[in-house]
């Protein structure tokens, strides 16, 4: 069969628009025409070649192994040379000619160390107001070295709203360890072992009890009083007169 | 030269410069179909990055804030952040309140006085959680938001055009448009940092170590280690963006 000479020309034609469409799609026209791949790919490269303005602690104990020493062995021992100093890739990259600022002033300690009702139970803060209040803090702290907090003796060193509370109550001459056995763990991490707390009406009714030998408190029928609840549910034990 | 030359010299031209394109990238060597998998020494295919937050630690000094605009050069300006801490105080009457910490000096002024009415409170670090299922990677219309081989969402700048659908998107509410590129921004956990083999600026800074880095590809990295020794949660696990910024000790007010 012969094929017509309009078919072979149209045919011809329609071959080379494909040809032309195939090379400009595979061949001609960029890649990044059609995916965001090399585009992100791109992004990479130019997202890693970004210069770091910190240098890293590791950086800083090079030149500064003697500081590093000191502060390692102490209670800053976790805090990188650049949270206080600033950052210094800069200082790291030309020595002499930019120095890290060196902070010295008090309001610069109070960033970690001023008292505030959200910081963890433990972590060592002053009251800006009452501690030394116009003294540098570097006048008696050395920074790199601070001195161990002392352990604290009394339970008012962190409880100290409990403290007060029981002190203008009745429960004023009951010990803390009356009722709560503390480990000596607590003092050192407070978090790592709480104290025990009361946990039946028993352990109130050993003064409160009709029998109980205790002059001073207040005597009531373990039985009949209120006996479908735990004590503190009425009563707060820290302060026994005050209102739940 | 007069018209028609110049038409014939640019309809030359145009194809010619995208073949000449092409042709050296291709003997350059670079694939073209996938992202890079290699830059350098760097292989992102060993790495799978994640980060660790230790609630209990935090004690809301805002040096990661700080750190995190001068190493990224964001805005200066109090409402454009990569990462922030933000402030939870919850009431005897279950009233919770939620406020972004600001850096010193008006740190001082904002610190409230102990009132015997609040439960608890504490600081809660927030930051992108680099989701392994990104909500803005999907909406993205121009595919500049991508997740790269080592599990860091990124956004190409020059691709990206504003419209700030991402930022709609994110249920954590880690991006912002940045006023001076008009794109969107947001943490990229430091990603010229650890690729290098450095900590994030904002982990090389915290005092306490509330922030843990690691490789979840690495079994001997520190947050491998965080991950077994803490009970570990994530914000918003509804939403099942698989988030890899892991929270301990998180208490279950946080959103």
């Amino acid at each position: 069969m012969k094929i017509p000479e309009q078919i072979k020309r149209l045919g011809a034609v329609l071959g080379a628009v494909i040809a032309v469409v195939l090379l400009l799609r595979l061949v001609i026209l960029p890649a990044d025409m059609f995916s965001a791949k090399p585009h992100q790919a791109a992004k990479v490269v130019r997202e890693m070649a970004k210069p770091p303005h910190y240098a890293g602690m590791t950086r800083c104990r090079e030149c500064h192994a003697d500081i590093y020493e000191t502060k390692y062995a102490g209670h800053h021992r976790n805090i990188g040379c650049e949270n206080c100093h600033g950052a210094a890739a800069e200082h790291a990259a030309a020595p002499a000619s930019t120095k890290p600022p060196l902070p010295t002033e008090r309001e610069f300690c109070y960033t970690c160390h001023a008292f505030d009702p959200s910081r963890p139970n433990g972590f060592p803060q002053i009251s800006p107001t009452e501690h030394n209040p116009g003294k540098k803090c570097i006048r008696c702290h050395d920074p790199h070295d601070p001195v161990p907090p002392v352990t604290p003796s009394e339970c008012s060193a962190c409880h100290g709203t409990i403290v007060q509370a029981k002190a203008a109550s009745s429960h004023a001459t009951v010990e803390c360890t009356t009722c709560h056995q503390v480990a000596e763990q607590h003092f050192v991490d407070p978090h790592s072992a709480l104290p025990t707390k009361p946990r039946d009406r028993e352990f109130c009714g050993q003064c409160h009890g009709k029998d109980a030998t205790e002059v001073a408190a207040p005597k009531v029928d373990m039985t009949s009083h209120g006996s479908a609840y735990k004590c503190w549910d009425c009563h707060y034990p820290h302060a026994p007169e005050m209102k739940r | 030269m007069n018209k028609r030359d110049f038409l014939k010299g640019a309809a030359l031209a145009i194809p010619a410069a995208g073949l000449l394109q092409t042709l050296t990238r291709v003997a350059e060597g670079e694939d073209l179909s996938t992202a890079a998998t290699m830059t350098g020494d760097y292989d992102a295919t060993q790495h799978w990055y994640g980060m660790g937050v230790d609630i209990d630690k935090c004690i809301g000094c805002n040096r990661c804030v700080e750190a995190c605009k001068t190493e990224n050069n964001v805005p200066q300006e109090p409402f454009f952040f990569r990462t922030w801490i933000e402030r939870y105080t919850i009431k005897a009457d279950g009233e919770v309140t939620v406020a972004c910490v600001s850096t010193q000096p008006a740190r001082g002024e904002e610190t409230p006085p102990v009132d015997p009415d609040v439960l608890r409170t504490f600081f809660v670090p927030k930051l992108c959680n680099q989701c392994a299922n990104p909500p803005c990677v999907q909406v993205c219309p121009v595919g500049a938001t991508f997740q790269s081989v080592d599990g860091v969402v990124l956004v190409d700048e020059t691709r990206c055009i504003g419209c700030r659908y991402c930022i709609q998107a994110c249920p954590y509410g880690a991006r912002y448009l940045n006023p001076e590129t008009h794109t969107a921004d947001k943490c990229t956990f430091c990603y010229h940092r650890i690729t290098k083999g450095l900590q994030p600026a904002c982990v090389e800074v915290c005092p306490t170590q509330a922030r843990i880095f690691g490789d979840f590809k690495d079994e001997a990295s520190r947050l491998e280690r965080f991950e077994r020794m803490n009970q570990i949660s994530v914000l918003k696990p509804d939403m099942n963006t698989r988030p890899k910024v892991r929270y301990a000790h998180l208490d279950g007010e946080v959103r």
